[in-house]
């Protein structure tokens, strides 16, 4: 069964400054990703800010272009695809943004930005418009009658479903996901994340669920991806990585996720120093200027380590086969 | 146990259409005590930020404080100052620490100026003596290469200590209450993790008291000796934070704990609270809750005070006298 | 179109906009109806009428011309609002067109664009007018329209241009894209419709400015050509009156400065008014 959508070696740098291409600072956002979503499934995207995940958001759906790699879609080379094919792949391949504010334009009426899609496509005459917005509408959990309104009478969380009823409209079968409930209120969140489960299963989408926040994420993604400065570091089924990481910049990271039980064992793992800027990542493995593992050598100061099976994940570090488990750590 | 703050009835208005007002603060009482921290949680609407503005009587034209509220300081009545003496406590014996720490920095001046300009504020010492203490200051909220960072200007740090930036210039007046507004909600998590760590470090070394406010369950959990759950601008229940979370007892904190994802425990749909968070300028007649409330009953329609359930626990709902009605499991 | 209505009325509430709307409401009614009810300013001069002061025939004066000198300012006011208006409609339609493709295509094309306005912006705009009108005498009223029209677009240009900027990264945008919309729907869907609230400012502002101009240029005999009325021009021709009959020069004047201050006001209210909606 072929992957709905595979990508190899995604590779995205921005230049930055720097005169009429004189010695611009290279921004290495997306250094060499790889991953595959099948149909029907989510998969998560981790990780910090700057590492990248939303940029990898972006370049599959050529809303930027990459600086090299491979994206295919059902077979179908992204990155080659002329004009018209890449606008009829815009029906297949949808967006949902993070910021419910700048998301909608306010001089739109909620209806007329749900069925953009529909008139750009020609998916419905003139009279058929309403009703399918009012069908939309009514499938993410809104009253019909607020097509006639605009972005401004609404709250953050009714906004992102707009923007999930206007991408719907074109009937996609996969969503990038992009930080969608990161802005929202705790009980708002959990309202959003309902209805992205519920779509999911009702239409049979996939959905490349790009997010910071490993609790959100368990509650929608069945596996995990995390990041760090542009690569990937580890790989896995969900409750696999986070009961048994292999990756100690995951460790870190789920030790660092606060539980709301004040009981729980509070053996947290804090990293020192600061993120490197992307611009200018540690040489050999990225993550070693922070990293904790007791077996941490020269090696992973000159050599990357490669992502590769470790029990029950894939994991790129040296010595994933010995990564300490957070409770096995005393207290940094 | 001793109480450095105590805030009673505190109300805060704005303007409203047809010349009426509202009051996204509405009736909100709290006290602060040395060496510990109180969690004031809420969502976007519930009023917390304006609470901790209010202390300082930050609060932003045309909203004011109305009359009937008190802020004590020990023995001072913050409220009552004006002018000169407002600017003395300000920092100097209550501190703040803001959200976003990428524009709560003055981009145009350095470290060294931002620190120092809270010392020489309130305390008459030569430059070099302020350089040394924020020095010191920078040490202590774990920034590394503090000399160097000295001479940093904004842009040029993370966010993450931007942050302790932050944190350092709250400090420099050596204040007694800390006031920290979400400190980490605009950080990423391992950074957070971070800055927590310094908060308590310092709460502890220097006996200040804390007043965190946050939406996030977690952060309280692990960091507050007390909760308070704020909606619809009043306090919806109070306790010490094992009691919270051992027994949730008001509706609208039950809907929270069924609303946050978790990283453990068996995985569960999550419930969220039904409907939105009201507006400020209209909440509901009776309890504010009641509209979203799955075990709204009759008494609901009267507002309900503050009731006992539990030792120091304490909830705005009528269930606290008849627990019969609950629906809970 | 609610947003407009919103911003108009925000302009209105404002002391400022409430004002300066009025009166040129005012000005723009004196204009259209004036010239229909008041003597024909270009009647056969009278000796016995010449150099009247002010009074209830002739509420402003007669010019030493024995012309109505209120016709004559109404009629003006007719002239100057309508080049005015036309000018400004010229001007901020190139702009907002050289700002969009410079702000959208980006790239080559802006650098080249950009690069042709920041020159063209290096000259005085009123040095330009002068030496073109210099050479072409006694020029006619449309030809005079578009060359103040075509000389004012450039610092628009730069402001539509900032705008798309800014607005080409907002969500919204982005989501059309991903739709898969075509340039043209972007740049008229989405653009536009959201640099309009600066636009208008510079707009309103411009009809000020393009009102002192024309003035200008009319009273050193380049702009509007005797003997159509124009508030510059009657200043021009008071000159020889100045001390003897006053008024002659006295109300175009102040014409001038209350029209020109209407529109400044109204254009602030209405700038305040756009600004705190733009998120």
């Amino acid at each position: 069964m072929t992957p709905l959508l595979q990508v190899r070696d995604l590779v995205k740098h921005y230049k930055a400054g720097g005169l009429f291409g004189r010695s611009a600072t290279v921004v290495r956002a997306v250094d060499g990703v790889s991953f595959e979503v099948a149909r029907g499934e989510t998969l998560a995207l981790v990780g910090e800010s700057g590492c990248g995940k939303s940029s990898v958001g972006r370049t599959i759906l050529r809303l930027q272009e990459p600086t090299s790699g491979q994206a295919l879609y059902e077979g179908a080379d992204i990155f080659s695809l002329d004009r018209t094919a890449l606008r009829q792949l815009r029906r297949r391949m949808q967006i949902i943004f993070q910021d419910p504010y700048s998301s909608l334009n306010p001089r739109m009426s909620v209806g007329a930005a749900i069925a953009e899609g529909l008139e750009i496509h020609r998916l419905a005459t003139r009279s058929e418009m309403p009703g399918r917005v009012a069908a939309l509408l009514e499938e993410v959990g809104l009253d019909p009658s607020y097509a006639k309104r605009y972005p401004h009478e609404f709250s953050g969380g009714q906004r992102q479903r707009i923007g999930i009823a206007r991408a719907l409209a074109v009937q996609p079968s996969f969503i990038v996901c992009d930080e969608p409930v990161s802005a929202l209120d705790v009980s708002v969140q959990a309202q959003v994340l309902n209805l992205l489960s519920d779509l999911q299963s009702q239409r049979g989408l996939s959905y490349l669920f790009i997010a910071h926040d490993l609790a959100v994420v368990r509650q929608i993604a069945r596996r995990i991806a995390v990041m760090y400065l542009g690569r990937l570091v580890e790989e896995g089924p969900t409750e696999q990585i986070l009961s048994d990481a292999r990756h100690p910049y995951t460790v870190a990271l789920l030790s660092a996720v606060p539980e709301p039980d004040p009981t729980a064992r509070r053996n947290r793992i804090v990293l020192s120093g600061d993120l490197p800027s992307p611009s200018n990542p540690p040489p050999g493995c990225p993550f070693h200027t922070r990293c904790f593992h007791p077996l941490k050598s020269a090696r992973c100061t000159t050599e990357v380590p490669p992502l590769r099976s470790v029990g029950g994940t894939v994991a790129a570090c040296h010595y994933a086969e010995s990564t300490p488990r957070v409770s096995e750590m005393s207290v940094a | 146990m001793t109480t450095v703050l105590e805030v009673s009835n505190l109300r805060v208005s704005f303007p409203g259409a047809n010349h009426t007002r509202f009051s996204p603060v509405d009736g909100v009482s709290f006290s602060l005590e040395r060496g510990k921290t109180l969690a004031l949680v809420g969502e976007s609407g519930s009023g917390k930020s304006l609470t901790s503005l209010a202390l300082l009587q930050l609060i932003p034209d045309p909203g004011r404080i109305e009359a009937g509220s008190s802020i004590r300081l020990g023995e001072t009545d913050v409220l009552a100052l004006k002018g000169e003496a407002l600017r003395r406590i300000r920092g100097r014996r209550i501190g703040m620490i803001f959200q976003d720490p990428m524009t709560s920095l003055n981009p145009v001046f350095t470290v060294e100026a931002q620190i120092t300009e809270g010392i020489h504020a309130h305390f008459k010492v030569s430059r070099a003596e302020a350089r040394d203490r924020a020095l010191r200051l920078l040490q202590e909220v774990g920034i590394p290469d503090p000399a160097e960072r000295l001479k940093a200007y904004p842009h040029q740090l993370s966010g993450g200590m931007r942050q302790r930036v932050m944190i350092a210039i709250a400090l420099s007046a050596e204040p007694e209450i800390l006031v920290a507004d979400e400190p980490t909600t605009a950080l990423d998590v391992t950074v957070q993790a971070q800055i927590l760590e310094v908060l308590d470090d310092l709460r502890s070394r220097r006996g200040m008291a804390v007043l965190l406010i946050t939406h996030d369950l977690g952060i309280v959990a692990g960091r507050a000796d007390r909760v308070a759950v704020m909606y619809a601008g009043q306090i919806v229940e109070e306790a010490p934070t094992s009691a919270l979370f051992a027994n949730p007892s008001h509706p609208y904190t039950q809907g929270l704990f069924a609303s946050v994802p978790r990283i453990s425990g068996p995985l569960r749909r999550l419930t969220p609270i039904r409907g939105t968070v009201p507006a400020p300028a209209a909440w509901p007649s009776g309890c504010r809750f009641r509209p979203r409330c799955p075990q709204a009953f009759d008494r609901s329609e009267i507002e309900p005070p503050l009731l006992s359930v539990g030792p120091d626990h304490r909830m705005r709902c009528w269930l606290a006298e008849e627990p019969g009605k609950s629906t809970a499991r | 179109m609610t947003e407009a209505l919103d911003v108009l009325l925000g302009a209105w509430r404002d002391p400022r906009g409430r004002f300066g709307a009025l009166v040129l409401l005012v000005v723009a009614l004196a204009a259209l109806i004036g010239p229909l009810v008041l003597p024909d300013p270009l009647a056969q001069p009278d000796v016995l009428r010449a150099s009247r002061p002010p009074a209830t025939q002739h509420p402003f004066g007669t010019d030493q011309l024995s012309r109505d000198v209120l016709s004559r300012v109404v009629t003006g006011a007719r002239i100057s609002l309508s080049v005015a208006l036309l000018a400004v409609t010229l001007s901020m339609t190139l702009g907002a067109a050289v700002g969009i493709v410079a702000g959208y295509w980006g790239g080559a094309v802006d650098a080249t664009l950009m690069r042709l306005v920041d020159g063209a912006l290096a000259i005085p705009r009123l040095f330009i007018l002068l030496l073109l009108l210099a050479v072409w005498e006694r020029v006619p009223l449309l030809p005079l329209i578009f060359l103040i029209g075509v000389t004012g677009w450039f610092a628009t240009s730069r402001l539509v241009r900032g705008e798309v900027l800014r607005l080409r990264e907002e969500g919204y945008v982005r989501a059309a894209e991903a739709l898969g919309a075509r340039r043209r729907r972007i740049i008229f869907r989405h653009l536009l419709p959201n640099a309009l609230g600066p636009l208008l400012v510079a707009a309103t502002l411009a009809i000020g400015d393009v009102i002192l101009l024309e003035a200008g240029l009319s009273f050193l005999g380049l702009g509007i050509q005797p003997p159509t009325p124009s508030w510059g021009g009657m200043i021009l021709d008071s000159r020889e009156v100045m001390v003897s009959a006053p008024w002659t020069g006295i109300f175009p004047g102040l014409a001038i400065v209350i029209t020109v201050l209407s529109a400044n006001l109204f254009g602030d209210a209405l700038r305040d008014a756009v600004d705190p909606r733009s998120a």
